[in-house]
């Protein structure tokens, strides 16, 4: 199969709690840059060459999610901030909460 | 001469081109197609080439298709069918590689059967309210027109069998050709189920 080499071998496991920075390749005319995208993953969704995951933050007062399919050739490396501690796989419910309670438990 | 090749639809997945943007594709089983026949504008009236692709039981062939092999020597195929226009010799084989990444292509197979359908999903017409005792809610409307002319004209949408024949994606683009897994990837969705048996044509031959 043709996937396999599509698939990018990443020695990096997170799951949704944890906050990660994405390096994503950003190319502008001719030029390419690294650009860091760091926030909390709220899901891992799909399996095999379909998976993605998103990653919500707070940009400028405003909260942004953006949804990376996790074996783009455009992500140069994706680094682990900080381990949480959730129970369940898929934070959604983040999207209601404000302040103090819009926070993931770090884990032990 | 026109390039073209009959495969099986397997299923659909997505793959990252070059530049890194993630596209939908169809993988087509393009195992090799033998050429058991040739077609002459001089014999037969029209160019082509039947070819035999598919393995089959030796007793699931019939008895006149079981001696076309038997005669080349060859085990016997499931399907044999012709493609017009295409050049070869007895005993040859077309297989996947005569595509390259980048190529556009026509792929025709019988579309996915849906049965006798009303005008609504058929042809995309209106609905009719559903509310105020409405009782226009699915119905086709009006067909024509009075005493004049009296009839109604041909070409008239209306419910009928839909789906079930032969239908044609135009200009896909190849993504991927493996040769050695006798696979053909193509940009976007292709007619019928899985397994269906699909002729993909090279566009502009």
């Amino acid at each position: 199969m043709i996937t396999s080499e599509n698939l990018q071998q990443r020695d990096v496991t997170f799951k949704p709690g944890d906050t990660v920075r994405v390096h994503y390749r950003v190319i502008e005319g001719n030029r390419e840059r690294i650009q860091v995208f760091e926030g909390l993953c709220i899901s891992r969704k799909g399996g095999g060459i379909n998976e993605t995951f998103t990653v919500r933050k707070n940009s400028f007062g405003v909260n942004v999610e953006r949804i990376f399919p996790l074996h783009s050739p455009k992500i140069a490396k994706i680094e682990v901030a900080s381990r949480g501690a959730v129970r369940r796989a898929k934070l959604y419910y983040i999207r209601d909460k404000v302040g103090k309670k819009s926070r993931v438990k770090k884990a032990k | 001469m026109a390039t073209a090749v009959f495969g099986r639809k397997k299923h659909m997945t997505q793959a990252f081109q070059d530049d890194g943007t993630l596209v939908g594709v169809t993988v087509i089983e393009v195992e090799p197609n033998f050429i058991t026949a040739v077609r002459t504008a001089e014999e037969d009236g029209y160019e082509a080439v039947q070819v035999g692709f598919g393995a089959a039981r030796s007793n699931r062939v019939n008895k006149a298709q079981a001696g076309t092999f038997a005669k080349l020597d060859t085990p016997p195929r499931r399907h044999l069918k012709e493609l017009r226009g295409v050049s070869g010799e007895v005993g040859e084989s077309i297989g996947a590689d005569v595509f390259e990444v980048g190529d556009r292509v026509h792929v025709s197979a019988t579309s996915k059967g849906k049965g006798f359908q009303g005008t609504i999903k058929r042809h995309g017409f209106a609905r009719g309210p559903m509310s105020h005792g409405s009782h226009n809610i699915r119905q086709p409307g009006s067909v024509g027109a009075s005493a004049d002319p009296a009839r109604i004209f041909k070409g008239q949408r209306m419910p009928g069998q839909m789906g079930n024949k032969t239908a044609t994606v135009r200009n896909l683009e190849v993504v991927a050709v493996d040769a050695e897994n006798n696979e053909l990837w193509v940009r976007g969705g292709v007619p019928g189920g899985k397994n269906a048996v699909v002729r993909v044509r090279k566009v502009g031959e």
